[in-house]
């Protein structure tokens, strides 16, 4: 069966300083996948979502969403940052940040009203912080801010979601409730990407893969191209890893 | 000393005094609330660069038109400002240098440029040149009427823009990255916040100089985030301590003959800042070192009443009393501690021997066990 394509992305190249960071992807995400990007440090990982977000310019190359140039479709794209990408200790709750999210589809000058707040108030519960909705997010334990990032991206209410290292630094609790919030996204159709660090619970977590080191290695299904080969081409030939079978 | 009566009287009678009393209070104000944004968005040195990138630009247009009219002068403070800041932006996002080098070497190479013209102003043969080194370090003294009501007008201007676009600038100041992938055009909004602090500046430079106009830009800011975690209420309590400030100063540096009003304003700024630091309940060292102590001395005592629980447990009966000497082996208790416990109701003594009540044995129990709260 042929999916509908989410993303596609032609020829893409993008360099730092003359140094390319990605060289030549091209790449389609399938609609209604949950895709792990995986790959070394410095592959490039974070830079190619940044990139199709728009945030950092390619040199070359072009992103398209559902067939339509991405400035065209941002409303059907949410983002979750790296939670070390800003400042924690800015003046505000965590309601308040979940808030920012239906910032985009309410655009310029107008103020988030009463749907807004329910929908970020239900954001909130989805992710298990509703206890903690009037907290300065200073006050908040690292797996709390990356619960209340994806709160934010969930009340944009997307199609596709880009997330980078959602995982990084949360305890397995967290863990396990982010991958049901994301599995969940997927069941209800959506399409999910995330840059992801833990080679081990790929299979367990995903259902798609792309491994990326400046270049695209391979993309496709978990269960047909998760295996050495592509990981020896990715990480380098010393590279072992155990794949649950 | 101060005579708040007297003072007030001043303000209100003397016609001098009362329009810079306004003067310094308004422009106060409006440094304050855009230098929460400057704080905030970690630029605190970008005012600094700015009001000495100004320098230069006095220096022109005073050799351009040869007169000292205050409102060319400052256009030619507001251009070189605003070039400044520009190169600062272009340095940083197109070559390697982070931004402080960036705002280090245009700081140093427009107020050496700056110096440089002043020097040379300063041997030119007419007298009209006099004067134009009160740039450096403000002088209030010559804020007129019609100076003022720039500075209403320009405060009003940028307060309506705050209002206006306060969801953007919110959502800029603490995710740009994300901003940008929400559709905000950021290079807009940079431009215009970054535009109202050059033109707060330049407004200062009169009052406060050259060399101390930042401090009136970043000391109210850094104050008022000692006292709430909420960016509305920072922003009013920035303007309100930059009114303060402006006003408090005026008026010590006209009680006394030979205080220059510039630097007092900016000390009176520092000591807001001092008192937040200090005592802001919730961020402020004070409080921090009493909460300390107490956490110090709650572990100390919750030591004792767990030693206590292991040997209160290995009876059947939780009041069976036992001798005070039985603790001797343990370092954590004193005469003082045992009484803050009793005091709490969680143990009883009773002459040399003591007992866990009901209520102490169930905490002791509990101590350890996160999921429940000690408080209830």
């Amino acid at each position: 069966m042929e999916k509908e394509v989410a993303v596609a992305i032609d020829d893409l190249t993008v360099a730092y300083n003359y140094k390319p960071v990605l060289w030549d992807i091209d790449l389609a995400i399938p609609k209604g996948v949950l895709m792990a990007i995986v790959g070394p440090n410095g592959a490039g990982k974070s830079t190619l979502i940044k990139s199709i977000l728009g945030i950092i310019k390619p040199i070359a190359g072009s992103v398209t969403v559902f067939g339509k140039p991405y400035t065209k479709q941002r409303k059907k794209v949410a983002y979750v940052p790296q939670k070390g990408s800003v400042d924690w200790d800015f003046p505000t709750t965590a309601l308040d940040v979940v808030l920012m999210g239906t910032y985009g589809s309410l655009g310029w000058i107008k103020r988030p009203g009463k749907t807004q707040k329910k929908a970020a108030l239900e954001a909130l519960e989805k992710v298990g912080m509703l206890p903690f909705k009037n907290r300065q997010i200073s006050q908040l334990s690292g797996g709390q801010q990356q619960r209340i990032f994806l709160a934010r991206a969930l009340v944009q209410n997307a199609e596709i979601y880009f997330m980078d290292e959602p995982f990084q630094g949360v305890d397995a609790t967290t863990e396990k409730a982010i991958i049901n919030i994301l599995k969940a996204l997927r069941k209800a159709g959506k399409t999910v990407v995330v840059v992801h660090h833990d080679l081990q619970t790929v299979p367990e977590y995903f259902d798609w893969v792309t491994f990326l080191n400046v270049k695209k290695i391979a993309t496709g299904p978990v269960k047909d191209i998760f295996n050495n080969e592509n990981l020896i081409k990715t990480y380098g030939i010393n590279y072992q890893v155990s794949i649950q079978e | 000393m101060i005579d708040l009566v007297d003072y007030i009287e001043q303000i209100f009678s003397d016609y001098t005094f009362r329009t810079i009393s306004i003067g310094t209070a308004v422009l106060g104000a409006v440094c304050g609330m855009l230098g929460c944004f400057a704080v905030l968005r970690k630029q605190s040195l970008l005012g600094d660069a700015i009001s000495h990138a100004a320098l230069p630009g006095i220096a022109i247009a005073f050799l351009i038109t040869g007169a000292k009219d205050n409102s060319t002068l400052l256009l030619g403070a507001l251009i070189s400002g605003l070039l400044g800041a520009y190169w600062i932006k272009s340095i940083t996002a197109k070559t390697h240098l982070k931004s402080d080098t960036a705002l280090g070497l245009i700081l140093s190479l427009f107020f050496g440029v700056g110096m440089l013209l002043l020097t040379f102003i300063q041997k030119q043969p007419n007298a009209n040149q006099a004067g134009l080194d009160k740039y450096l370090f403000g002088q209030a003294a010559t804020l007129l009427e019609k100076d003022i009501w720039l500075m209403i007008f320009v405060t009003v201007i940028c307060l309506l823009v705050l209002l206006l676009f306060w969801k953007e600038f919110k959502l800029l100041l603490f995710d740009a990255d994300y901003t940008k992938t929400l559709g905000f055009n950021i290079k807009l909004l940079d431009v215009l916040i970054t535009s109202f602090i050059v033109i707060a500046i330049i407004l200062g430079l009169q009052t406060v100089g050259v060399v101390l106009m930042s401090a009136l830009l970043l000391a109210p800011a850094a104050a008022a985030r000692q006292w709430t975690n909420s960016l509305g209420v920072m922003v009013v309590i920035a303007g309100v301590f930059g009114a303060l400030s402006g006003v408090l100063g005026t008026g010590i540096s006209a009680m006394q003959s030979n205080l220059s009003t510039g630097p007092v304003i900016v000390l009176v700024a520092s000591v807001i800042v001092l008192i937040s630091f200090v005592f802001s309940p919730s961020r402020g060292l004070l409080f921090k070192e009493i909460r300390f102590r107490k956490n110090r001395n709650d572990i100390k005592l919750h030591k004792t009443l767990a030693f206590m629980y292991d040997i209160a447990k290995s009876h059947e009966n939780i009041s069976h009393p036992h001798t005070i000497k039985i603790l001797n082996n343990f370092q954590g208790y004193t005469k003082k501690s045992l009484y803050k416990l009793e005091q709490e109701g969680l143990i009883k003594i009773d002459g040399a021997n003591w007992y866990l009540t009901e209520e102490g044995f169930y905490k002791a129990k509990n101590l350890y066990n996160q999921n429940v709260s000690l408080d209830d």
